[in-house]
């Protein structure tokens, strides 16, 4: 058996498979179909200080090899959360991380701080990537002055390991990543979802409520593993990646290009099961090609 | 209460596979150890389509009949999509990859409710978890009625089952079989006394059933049908505009007090 622990920071995943926010909701949805304790890491759905309504129906449209959404952060806020859906998750054994997300660098680190207060919640992962709500989430992640502002102001008040998910709708996402490094972020996780659209052409309307939303999924991924290469070269603390990873193979692919860690989106959507098919995967391949950690694959592609 | 009914990832065969009228398949499902876990009517399975680039998700489909000793469970397939006509091209031994029972189903009358008489009001495919609803509230010894309809004579099927557990009225739009018209004109509403509503079809249709519900002062719980990602109340990709916000209909629904609904 392989060694599978790997570190974000000062948090330890017993495995390097997560779950993507607003994809596994807090988890207890799936635990009927899956052993939520072979999972890595659960990184639960999108969190803000006030409860948010989301954007109205249709939120989804389902397109060649992936998805899009443009749910717009629903969600009853970070009180309910800390009184209602900690109570039920904080028992199961596996790292659980927050998704935050704000309008302001203020209500951002207000959200964090509060997070900072439950103990079982050893990292949270900052949204400022969401493509699907008019005030902050993406307009934040797509300038390094706006990821700038959001990370400074968490920083300041949130001890624990921060991880900056950031936006592939950007011209050149090393340089964002740069720059949340220099603002303390111990970690980023790429790629959020790439802004897109369908058109219903029998009513010759868009599709979705709010015309465009986030693609996911596999007809993401080599876009995603291109942006993890690139900002595994460009900065120093570790790199988690996503984006239509389905089985171990895109996992491992991922872990070569530089990531410490990987996190499941959509796939759990086909498959409830996915994320523990491949930590079982990943661990096949480190045993076929004689590695004894997983840590001994990470970046490996770089290399000459 | 079918809250607590476990969920499973099923690999079921096919035993049987019946085009019921042009487009409509009855598909019969087995599992090799012999029983299909519990299920609830109103309840529903996500199924798996392979085979194309544009069957990424998995497709909702209504439990159409558990039957009582749980040994094949019944899905009936309308063909209008990429992915329900692969469905209807499936044979005899392929296996289906489900994920289910999902979502919570009808609320049944208690058994010690004599006097119950519901009415279960279905529109072309939408009749499919009326048979197993049909089914559950005979076992518990009550008669129901179902009214169901559609376009002409072959949009109606499955009625020799239905026939069995009840009493059956019929409208078609071109008069072919029953009264013509829509359901919610049929003579039964003026002629007899229900207690309770159930209604599954098209959203138009469940509109109008749900207003002559509250018309008549008798409660009615209908069947939605928002497009699904997850089934499981994660994405929040399905959600339906109610008087408590937005609910997910995979995890909150597919079957809602109507009461709840903004359409009256
Ligand atoms: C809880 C639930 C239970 C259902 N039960 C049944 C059933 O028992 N039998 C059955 O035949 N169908 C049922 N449906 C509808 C079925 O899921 C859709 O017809 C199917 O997903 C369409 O897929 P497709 O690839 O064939 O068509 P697509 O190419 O995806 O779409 C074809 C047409 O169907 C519409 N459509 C797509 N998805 C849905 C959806 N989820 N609901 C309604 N319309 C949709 C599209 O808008 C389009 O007009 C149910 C849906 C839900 C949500
Ligand atoms: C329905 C849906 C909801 C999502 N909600 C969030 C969210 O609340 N916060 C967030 O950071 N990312 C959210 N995402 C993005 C995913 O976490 C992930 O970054 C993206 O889907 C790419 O990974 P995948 O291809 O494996 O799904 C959402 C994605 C989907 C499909
Ligand atoms: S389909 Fe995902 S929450 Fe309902």
């Amino acid at each position: 058996m392989s060694q599978l622990t790997t570190n974000i920071g000062a948090l330890t995943l017993k495995n390097p498979v997560m779950t993507a926010s607003g994809t596994f909701g807090y988890g207890i949805e799936f635990e009927d179909l899956v052993d939520l304790t072979g999972i890595g890491g659960i990184i639960v759905k999108g969190t803000t200080l006030e409860p948010r309504q989301g954007n109205p129906y249709p939120r989804m449209a389902e397109t060649a090899h992936g998805m899009l959404n443009c749910v717009g952060l629903q969600n009853k806020g970070a009180d309910y959360f800390c009184r209602n859906i900690y109570p039920k998750i904080k028992d199961i054994d596996t790292q659980f991380i927050v998704n935050v997300s704000g309008s302001s660098p203020e209500t951002y680190a207000e959200c964090a701080a509060m997070m900072a207060e439950l103990e079982r919640i050893k990292g949270i992962e900052l949204n400022i990537s969401c493509p699907n709500v008019r005030q902050g989430g993406m307009a934040f992640g797509t300038s390094c002055s706006g990821a700038s502002s959001v990370v400074k102001a968490v920083r300041a008040v949130y001890p624990n390991t921060l991880i900056v998910k950031l936006s592939p709708n950007v011209t050149d996402i090393a340089e964002i990543a740069r720059a949340v490094e220099a603002e303390g972020a111990d970690s980023v996780s790429l790629i959020n979802t790439l802004m897109g659209m369908a058109i219903d052409v029998e009513r010759q309307r868009p599709v979705l409520s709010i015309n465009t939303g986030g693609l996911s999924g596999p007809a993401v991924k080599p876009v995603a593993l291109r942006m993890v290469w690139q900002v595994f070269e460009a900065v120093k603390i570790p790199v988690v990646g996503l984006g239509g990873i389905m089985n171990a193979t895109d996992a491992i692919e991922f872990l070569l290009a530089g990531a410490r860690a990987v996190e499941i989106g959509t796939a759990n959507f086909i498959d409830p099961a996915v994320t523990v098919k491949v930590v079982k995967g990943i661990n096949d391949y480190l045993d076929r090609h004689g590695y004894d950690r997983v840590e001994n694959i990470i970046g490996l592609a770089h290399k000459q | 209460m079918n809250e607590k009914i476990k969920k499973h990832i099923l690999d079921l065969s096919v035993v049987r596979m019946c085009e019921l009228s042009p487009g409509y398949f009855e598909i019969h499902l087995i599992s090799a150890c012999g029983t299909i876990p519990e299920m609830h009517p109103g309840q529903f399975v996500q199924v798996r389509v392979d085979g194309s680039p544009e069957t990424f998700l998995r497709r909702p489909i209504s439990v159409n009949l558990l039957t009582v000793d749980h040994t094949e469970l019944w899905l009936l397939v309308h063909a209008v999509g990429a992915g329900t006509k692969a469905l209807a091209c499936l044979n005899e031994g392929h296996t289906l990859n489900l994920v289910g029972p999902l979502g919570n189903g009808f609320t049944l009358p208690s058994s010690d409710e004599y006097d119950t008489h519901p009415l279960l009001v279905g529109g072309g495919v939408g009749t499919a978890p009326l048979l197993f609803l049909g089914q559950e509230l005979s076992q518990r010894g009550i008669r129901p009625t179902f009214l169901l309809g559609g376009k002409r004579k072959s949009d109606i099927m499955q009625l020799e089952h239905f026939q069995l557990l009840g009493d059956v009225a019929l409208t078609t739009e071109d008069g072919s079989v029953g009264e013509r018209g829509f359901v919610t004109q049929h003579s039964i509403w003026h002629t007899d006394a229900f207690t309770q509503v159930y209604t599954c079809g098209p959203k138009p249709m469940m509109v109008n059933v749900a207003r002559i519900a509250h018309e008549q002062k008798i409660p009615c719980e209908a069947s939605l049908e928002n497009m699904m990602a997850c089934g499981l109340g994660a994405c929040l990709c399905c959600v339906e505009d109610t008087v408590e916000g937005n609910l997910c209909v995979c995890s909150e629904g597919p079957v809602f007090d109507t009461s709840k609904l903004k359409w009256i």
